[in-house]
């Protein structure tokens, strides 16, 4: 999984019709330290996330098994809301 | 599956909730020469490890069946705690 910051939101009415209820939000993926790396993505929410919130990201076939997405053509799912990063190395 | 060192944790209170109960650390892969290769990432822990460790985890689906019959949404996940390798 990835951790991401949600920098903003994705509106769009024509759409698959498995995602009609789903909220997509566009995050950057930073490393643990909490510098930006990688591209953008758009991701589904699946906790109420909201923008300025690191959050944590699952991507490929696995988001399919996040609250609410089973059979819905996605790849990249918010699971969870950071409270806190410890890193040690 | 890849070699890392388990490098810190991640806390979450708002998540999937199958995902209670689910121990989350980053690891950061590395070449067998113990030089870190790409980027950390966070994995699910099955095993027991802990931080400084050095483990394998898979990516994929593949990450969640060490919690079968439960199918919490994780993409990598650790499966082992290394002893050693070798390189002949």
């Amino acid at each position: 999984m990835l951790l991401a910051k949600i920098v903003g939101t994705v509106v769009a009415t024509r759409k698959d019709p498995r995602l009609v209820s789903s909220t997509l939000l566009v995050v950057r993926p930073m490393d643990p330290r909490g510098k930006a790396e990688g591209n953008y993505l758009v991701a589904i929410d699946t906790v109420d996330a909201g923008v300025g919130e690191t959050v944590l990201v699952v991507s490929g076939s696995s988001a399919r098994m996040a609250a609410g997405l089973k059979d819905c053509p996605v790849d990249a799912a918010i699971i969870g809301i950071v409270d806190e990063i410890e890193i040690n190395d | 599956m890849q070699l890392a060192r388990v490098i810190g944790d991640v806390v979450m209170t708002r998540k999937d909730a199958n995902l209670e109960g689910i121990t989350l650390l980053i690891v950061q892969p590395l070449a067998p020469d113990r030089t870190p290769v790409g980027r950390p990432i966070v994995a699910v822990d099955s095993v027991g490890a802990g931080v400084g460790e050095e483990v394998f985890f898979v990516r994929g689906k593949e990450a969640s069946f060490p919690f079968h019959p439960a199918e919490p949404p994780v993409d990598a996940g650790i499966v082992g705690i290394v002893d050693h390798w070798d390189l002949g």
